[in-house]
């Protein structure tokens, strides 16, 4: 089948769709659902700004068809924010300049969610390995890591 | 970038996507976790008319020992070998491949059966598995067959596997007490296949000789290479400096890598030497400590 009827709950919503085989994960979000916040840097599966959560686990949205998300999970960065609260992982980028041109962001912070949702207390090192299918062109990665560190403090529960 | 259009097929068992692939002979290919297929179909460097997705089908994910025999399923995922308890403390060889396959994004959705069926002498798990002696299992229309990892690789993309067929198993024998492995890369960044790259897996006898050994070259030709002639060089012998030196020189001359930007012919013939020394010394301590 060339056409097909999927379901893909988008950040808690489900969303219904004919789509093409070949439609990729990332242009169903961009295009057919107009959440551009998912980003597309290089379409060659290197630079990882197109990262959203599928069930939970971060991949590259410009590698997977739409029709494999059918009756599964996308967590987009529209969906880190809960009524009207930022997520801690923006929180951490805001507090500690984790961005400049932001291209790379919402990647960024999608990988580092999932991350600190499977390990509260990363070490530096577990930081940069997770991050390290996400390229960014500006900052020198330095305070993306602080940015992390900031999220995982306020997330663990003694932080309050 | 867009795939040109492809008939997309989602079969929920074995045998439904067993009669997909015979019933498009000419033009199907399997979808596993498209790491390597998506983005060749994208660059329009290869088409297919059907994809069939083996993506929903149960009971193909699994790491686990078995009468003697460590079995992974043929949709693992990179990630999954990579995390688990039984690959980090007995595999080093496998634990150390999967964590420098492309980068963690990519091992998300990336196989162990993809790495292999997709017959690339740069990806890394094919070396790995000739160090390991495995064997590939391949279900068809007639059933399953077990190919060992030597007559796998054909050349440049191409395999033993049957165009009908899907690899649904990785069996590899258990080493015995005192084996120990490593998988040495030289990548120019996260993410890039191996300017070079050595496996090695071995076993020291009782007088700290060594009893047997594997080694595979990544990226050094058309396929992956078993470096038979350094691995009968070692074999018996105690692993003094000199003969560690010796054999790598040795696995090192079969390599016949072709120069691009990661570097030219003969460096990446010395990396391969490099490499492979270190490999060694690498499995020599591991054995030694378990
Ligand atoms: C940015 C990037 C960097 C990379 N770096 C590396 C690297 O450093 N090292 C490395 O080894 N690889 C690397 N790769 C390649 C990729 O990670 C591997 O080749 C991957 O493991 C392939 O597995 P897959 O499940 O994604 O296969 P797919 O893309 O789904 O399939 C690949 C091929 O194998 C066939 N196939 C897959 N599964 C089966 C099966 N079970 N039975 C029969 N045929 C099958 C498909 O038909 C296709 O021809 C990289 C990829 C990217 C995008
Ligand atoms: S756009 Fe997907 S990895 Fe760059
Ligand atoms: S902030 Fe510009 S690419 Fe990362």
């Amino acid at each position: 089948m060339a056409q097909h009827q999927i379901q893909v709950k988008v950040n808690g919503t489900d969303h219904k769709a004919e789509v093409e085989s070949r439609l990729l994960l990332v242009h169903l979000l961009r295009e057919t659902l107009s959440m551009t916040g998912t980003h597309i840097g290089c379409d060659t599966t290197h630079c990882g700004a197109c990262t959203v959560l599928l069930d939970g686990v971060p991949v590259k949205s410009c590698t997977v068809l739409a029709v494999q998300a059918d009756g599964r999970e996308v967590t987009t960065v529209e969906g880190l924010e809960k009524d009207g609260k930022l997520h801690a992982i923006q929180d951490g980028f805001w507090q500690e300049h984790g961005l400049q041109c932001g291209f790379c962001t919402p990647g960024m912070m999608l990988t580092s969610a999932a991350l600190l949702a499977n390990n509260p207390d990363p070490s530096e090192a577990q930081i940069r390995q997770a991050i390290s299918g996400n390229l960014c062109r500006c900052t020198g990665y330095v305070n993306i890591i602080k940015s992390v560190q900031y999220a995982a403090a306020k997330l663990r529960p003694e932080a309050g | 970038m867009i795939p040109a259009t492809f008939d997309y097929h989602s079969p929920q068992t074995l045998e439904d996507a067993l009669a997909l692939l015979q019933g498009h002979p000419d033009d199907a290919k399997v979808l596993s976790g498209g790491q390597s297929l998506l983005p060749l179909l994208k660059l329009r460097l290869g088409a297919a008319g059907h994809l069939i997705d083996i993506g929903r089908i149960p009971g193909l994910e699994y790491v686990k020992e078995e009468g003697g025999v460590l079995k992974i399923g043929g949709r693992t995922r990179e990630s999954a070998l990579e995390h688990s308890d039984l690959i980090q403390t007995k595999y080093p060889l496998l634990a150390q491949t999967a964590a420098v396959i492309a980068d963690p994004l990519v091992r998300n959705l990336a196989t162990v059966g993809g790495n292999l069926a997709h017959g690339d002498p740069a990806n890394d798990h094919p070396a790995t598995m000739l160090a390991l002696r495995a064997e590939v299992v391949a279900t068809g229309p007639n059933g399953t067959r077990t190919i060992p990892i030597d007559q796998f690789f054909l050349g440049l993309f191409s395999t033993a596997l049957a165009p009908d067929e899907i690899l649904t198993e990785i069996r590899i024998p258990v080493p015995p007490a005192r084996s120990g492995g490593s998988y040495v890369k030289l990548e120019r960044k996260v993410g890039d296949f191996a300017t070079a790259a050595s496996a090695v897996q071995l076993t020291l006898g009782a007088g700290g000789e060594v009893a047997s050994v594997g080694i595979g070259l990544t990226n050094a030709g058309p396929t992956p290479l078993r470096a038979a002639d350094a691995e009968q060089y070692l074999t018996g012998k105690q692993p003094s400096a000199d003969v560690i030196a010796e054999a790598a020189r040795r696995a090192s001359a079969i390599a016949t890598p072709s120069a691009d930007r990661r570097g030219a012919i003969e460096y990446k013939r010395q990396m391969a030497r490099v490499l492979t020394g270190r490999a060694l010394k690498q499995a020599i301590e591991w054995a030694k400590e378990h």
